[in-house]
């Protein structure tokens, strides 16, 4: 009993090890807390996405393109024909926005295909080397699985969504809208009567967006990264010598394989929902209703 | 996973990048693209052009070919018209020729003839004189006797 003791709580402080963000606390509230892993990996998928497409961009070829060029060219195109195809205004920004959203949330989310416990690891070891505690290196590499990023990205969406809604649609009439719809009515008394329930609805619809949105995208990269883990803690502190751990070793192999090849289709899938939805609310806001 | 100020910081910084892709990468990329997609749609046109102009010049040739064989044709014929005629003007000289040559040959014919029979005549004359000169046993003046001798003459 005792061993098994020592093993769980073992595995709860690995696990929880792990989901332990490297914070900097900049002021007295909770509130006032830097979650500085995420800022670092959204840095570099930021530098890597703007790499691709703003420093290769601004030497695209008209001739015969690259391959990287190609790429490049056809997640432009792609995401240029989603968003024409929806959003019916005219916007500069929508399409870049759709990009980026796009591009940097696969790019963080792809984070999570590397080895769980690779960076940590190597973040804790380095620690050990500059003569710290390693039980205090924290370490989460995927921006995605911190709520914040995916939060962050919502409300600038939802901002977006009400300037592009003031600025397609007048202030005026956006603002007119939040009483005279969803529900139409005839003649001024109808209109009174309707216009709270019209303001209310409008008021959850706003406030629930910016939550289902964030919260669709972080659930899953939590999920898969919480899944990750467990994986790895198959064999946590196991011994070559205990026959199980040939068994769960090769479990872990096979459950590894699996989780990584079906995570691939889900990074790709949440960036595309996140980048849809967000142009699906961008293109509401911008027509009336 | 309590939200906190990263929250902040990550929407700015989507922003940040948005605003980077919008000003610096999109543009470029779209007219990169936009540009190609002209230069392709130039390319087929001149290529649909060159296949047009090629078509058009394998019709001129064609043409061209078979004006020349019908001129061919013709030059032909007026040779075959030319030779037959020069041939035709050749026999017709040769028939000119030969009735000349023949009517020469029968005038020479009919001179040598008459010369023969002129000197027939006179030696016919002057046998016949001998022997009338033998008959007679005496010598005919010639000149006395000249009327005579010419009627005689003409009378052969």
């Amino acid at each position: 009993m005792a061993a098994e003791g020592t093993e769980s709580v073992d595995m709860t402080g690995y696990i929880q090890h792990h989901l332990h963000h490297w914070q900097v606390k900049v002021g007295d509230s909770a509130f006032m807390t830097i979650n500085v892993d995420t800022l670092i990996f959204t840095l570099l998928c930021a530098a890597t996405f703007l790499f691709l497409f703003v420093f290769l961009a601004r030497r695209a070829t008209s001739g015969v393109p690259g391959k990287l060029q190609s790429i490049v060219e056809a997640v432009v195109l792609f995401v240029d024909g989603l968003v024409k195809e929806t959003f019916h205004g005219k916007s500069k920004v929508i399409a870049p926005m759709s990009l980026t959203m796009f591009g940097m949330i696969f790019f963080m989310n792809f984070l999570d295909l590397l080895p769980i416990d690779l960076l940590p690891w190597a973040w804790a070891s380095g620690h050990q080397i500059a003569g710290h505690d390693p039980a205090h290196a924290y370490l989460r590499i995927v921006p995605t699985a911190d709520l914040n990023t995916p939060l962050g990205m919502a409300l600038a969406v939802f901002l977006m969504t009400q300037y592009v809604g003031i600025t397609q649609k007048g202030v005026g009439h956006f603002f007119g809208e939040f009483f005279t719809a969803p529900f139409h009515a005839e003649g001024p008394v109808g209109k009174i009567l309707l216009s709270p329930a019209n303001l209310l609805l409008r008021l959850i619809e706003e406030c629930v967006r910016p939550v289902s949105l964030s919260l669709r995208l972080f659930g899953n990269m939590y999920a898969g990264e919480l899944i990750f883990i467990l994986i790895a803690v198959m064999t946590l502190g196991a011994g070559l010598a205990h026959m199980s751990t040939w068994f769960l070793g090769f479990g872990q192999i096979v459950a590894g394989f699996g989780w990584t090849a079906f995570h691939i289709l889900i990074i790709t899938l949440q960036a595309f929902i996140f980048m849809v939805l967000s142009i699906v609310y961008l293109s509401m806001a911008a027509e009336s209703h | 996973m309590n939200p906190n100020l990263t929250l902040v910081i990550q929407g700015l910084a989507f922003f940040a990048v948005v605003w980077l892709v919008m000003k610096f990468g999109w543009p470029h990329i779209i007219a990169a693209i936009e540009e190609r997609q002209n230069k392709i749609a130039e390319g087929l046109s001149a290529a649909e052009k060159a296949r047009k102009d090629l078509a058009d010049a394998d019709a001129r040739v064609a043409d061209e070919i078979r004006k020349a064989r019908v001129e061919a044709a013709a030059i032909i014929d007026k040779a075959n018209q030319q030779a037959t005629q020069i041939v035709d003007k050749a026999r017709q000289d040769a028939v000119v020729e030969a009735t000349k040559q023949k009517a020469i040959a029968a005038a020479d014919i009919e001179a040598q003839a008459h010369k023969a029979r002129e000197e027939l005549r006179g030696k016919v004359v002057a046998l016949a004189m001998a022997g009338a000169e033998k008959i007679l046993k005496r010598e005919i003046d010639a000149n006395a006797h000249k009327a005579l001798i010419d009627q005689l003459v003409t009378e052969i």
